[in-house]
């Protein structure tokens, strides 16, 4: 339970039965009147954003939220499949549930699943990926005309610029926050 | 040496400190500024205590307790003692210590700036109050006009005045009687007035239904209006202001309709401030107003936060 006074940016609460990040937060207090908390909020389930204002007196559940280590197995169309590391347990997420995340799914990844009342809403990608270059434009030396930096595609389909001096079947480690080229790998 | 960062390179680690360092500034010129509009307009510069036994009771102002009594949420109640002990033209700059507000626009220490004037009313007050900000201009070098958040504040006379009651015609959904039946009135003062409002020069919203009056006085108009106004520039709340209820009677049924709405939200309840009570059979015919240095501050460096005019906000202590 949380007290209107509690209420922050990043704190999740409960509205009619579904789970709310807050995503940005005001505290108002007018003319010596009434302190009002002024939120925006966002539906953890289907991204929907809303905004309320809330009363001192005002209370709120915290949502069922449960973060699970799963694997990463393969998906289905739309749909992707997950296997708890600890009870071999399978869930699947939809693709909306998993957005961006395509960018650096590949077999066998480890990852955090959400859960609200026990049902997969989300995914969290660890900050650092390794992932293989599936395509890039040879590099040749001297040449000035590319610049700093190329496009390269990756095994997953995703595309972003990296060095000119990667090549086709290298490792890069990306920063899944930034979607950005962090390394090489060396192996 | 000369004040200021002088020794940069010694200093290490707090980079915030070093961002704040225009804004500190203009908060010194700011008070200075201040200090020498009161004094050479014969005002004396007066401090009370900041540790007192008994706050005013008021239905949303949170003292924070302290020893054996309370940090002061506003000087109000010593500067009356000063004003029903003869003192007729006071002001204070201090520190003030309020539960639970914190936010953009709030810290729960902050410094407030009072003044009180005998034998004046509200709109002696108003008037006074624009030329205090306008002297606080010139001397900040900003001249006639500031920029605030990207848009032109011009400082010239007159400044806006706006009823409690237009406002609620002009900009909210519902009329000011709907809103205070239904308690929202802070809720169309947030969401739909303070957001309306003309931003362009600062604003009086002045008059307010009796039921807001506070500690004011309610003139014999029909209906029966509480003198008492707020200053807006830039969209903040600056200031607040009243003529000072003067009947001993009607002060003790205010103390009592307050106290009875904290018992009623739950809140603690305060002693009663007697000494207060006592002298205020002496108090004169007056106006005071309470500003907010912090905000004033907040719109001459232009700074969209309260944390960037402090040198320490209570999270880096």
């Amino acid at each position: 339970m949380y007290t209107a006074g509690e209420l922050k940016k990043g704190l999740k609460i409960q509205i009619d039965g579904e789970p709310y990040i807050i995503i940005d937060f005001q505290f108002a207090k007018p003319g010596k009147g009434q302190a009002l908390y002024r939120c925006k909020l966002k539906n953890m389930i289907n991204d929907t954003i809303i905004d309320r204002t809330y009363r001192s007196g005002d209370v709120f559940e915290a949502p069922n939220l449960e973060e699970r280590k799963m694997q990463y197995l393969y998906n289905q169309e739309d749909e992707f499949y997950f296997m708890d590391v600890n009870n071999y347990e399978q869930s699947l997420l939809k693709r909306e549930h998993v957005g961006d995340a395509t960018n650096y799914l590949i077999d066998n990844l480890e990852v955090y699943i959400l859960f609200f009342e026990g049902r997969p809403i989300g995914i969290r990608l660890p900050n650092f990926v390794n992932l293989t270059v599936a395509r890039a434009d040879p590099w040749v030396k001297g040449d000035s005309a590319t610049g700093d930096n190329k496009p390269v595609t990756l095994e997953t389909g995703y595309t972003l610029r990296v060095p000119p001096f990667i090549e086709e079947g290298e490792k890069l480690t990306i920063d899944t926050r930034t979607g950005e080229y962090v390394t090489r790998v060396k192996e | 040496m000369s004040p200021g960062l002088k020794n940069r390179n010694y200093i290490v680690g707090n980079q915030r400190l070093d961002v704040r360092e225009s804004s500190l500034r203009m908060r010194s010129v700011i008070i200075q500024a201040v200090r020498s509009f009161f004094i050479s307009h014969g005002y004396l510069e007066i401090e009370t205590p900041n540790l007192i036994p008994a706050p005013a009771p008021e239905t949303h102002v949170d003292a924070v307790r302290a020893a054996n009594g309370f940090l002061h949420p506003s000087p109000e109640l010593c500067m009356k003692r000063l004003l029903s002990a003869g003192y007729s033209a006071i002001f204070q700059i201090c520190k003030c210590y309020r539960e639970g507000e914190r936010g953009r626009h709030h810290l729960p220490e902050f410094t407030l700036l009072e003044w009180y004037r005998a034998s004046a009313d509200y709109m002696d007050i108003m008037v006074e109050c624009e030329e205090m900000i306008r002297h606080v201009a010139a001397d900040t070098g900003c001249g006639d006009r500031i920029v605030y958040m990207g848009r032109e504040i011009d400082l010239k006379g007159p400044w806006q005045r706006m009823t409690v009651n237009e406002a609620f015609e002009r900009y909210s959904p519902i009329s000011l009687e709907d809103a205070l039946d239904e308690d929202c009135y802070e809720e169309i003062m947030v969401l739909h007035i303070e957001p309306g409002i003309d931003i362009s020069r600062p604003l009086f919203l002045y008059d307010y239904p009796p039921s807001l009056a506070a500690f004011s006085r309610i003139k014999r108009s029909n209906p029966p209006l509480a003198e008492r106004f707020e200053l807006y520039m830039g969209g903040l709340e600056l200031a607040n202001a009243f003529s000072e209820l003067t009947d001993v009677d009607e002060q003790g049924r205010r103390f009592e309709k307050e106290s009875e709405r904290r018992r009623h939200l739950g809140k603690p309840e305060y002693p009663l401030p007697e000494r207060f009570i006592r002298e205020f059979r002496n108090m004169p015919d007056s106006a005071g107003i309470a500003l907010g240095i912090d905000r004033l501050v907040m719109l001459f460096a232009d700074k969209d936060s309260i944390d960037d005019v402090v040198s320490f906000t209570p999270e880096e202590i």
